[in-house]
């Protein structure tokens, strides 16, 4: 559980807004990768996923956590610039696959 | 204060289990092996973002080692499967 003593406003409501952001965007990107028709439509899913849902709790993550330990906490940075690296070249290289599949 | 923060918690994790049960239905019903391979790759961030809540959850920090080591783990096997898909062999 969580154990800091009371939590202040100026703390606790940008990480509740965030945290809502992102969980609510990534469940638009799931909803956009099972609904839409096409595979060239679907691939826009799973990229607001990473950068936006993800992205949104690693900020409300980095806050909390530097308050609580009241220095600035490093991980998440790393974590940050890691999926902010790699998501673009692994939906690059699966769009490649699947165009060089359909010339085939 | 404290209180809400429990709630929205509980409130993402939700949503990250109900997206997690989309992308497996993808990943179940999609028509095409891409597909298949993009709905792994969503169910790995999903992953990721569930490790993060519960980390924010517990107040633990070993849990954000463990999403990098998730991440990590995620590109590496999107990878492979992409290249696998395009050439038909992984190493050459």
């Amino acid at each position: 559980m969580i154990t800091a003593e009371q939590l202040p406003a100026w703390v606790g409501v940008p990480v509740i807004i965030f945290l809502l952001l992102g969980s609510l965007l990534t469940f638009i990107g799931a909803l956009g990768l099972f609904r839409l028709p096409h595979f060239y439509q679907r691939i826009h899913g799973p990229a607001v996923m990473v950068t936006l849902g993800v992205g949104c709790v690693l900020i409300a993550s980095i806050f909390l956590f530097s308050y609580w330990q009241s220095r600035p906490v490093i991980h998440e940075w790393l974590i940050t610039l890691f999926i902010f690296m790699t998501a673009p070249i692994s939906a690059m290289l699966i769009m490649r696959s699947a165009k060089y599949r359909r010339k085939k | 204060m404290l209180i809400a923060l429990e709630y929205t918690l509980a409130f993402a994790l939700g949503m990250g289990a109900l997206s997690m049960l989309l992308c497996g239905a993808r990943l179940l019903i999609g028509p095409s092996t891409q597909d298949r391979i993009l709905a792994l790759d969503a169910l790995w961030v999903c992953t990721l973002m569930l490790v993060l809540l519960v980390g924010i959850r517990l107040g633990n920090e070993l849990y954000f080692e463990l999403a990098m080591l998730i991440a990590l783990l995620g590109f590496v096997s999107t990878m492979a499967l992409a290249k696998f898909l395009m050439r038909g062999e992984i190493i050459e």
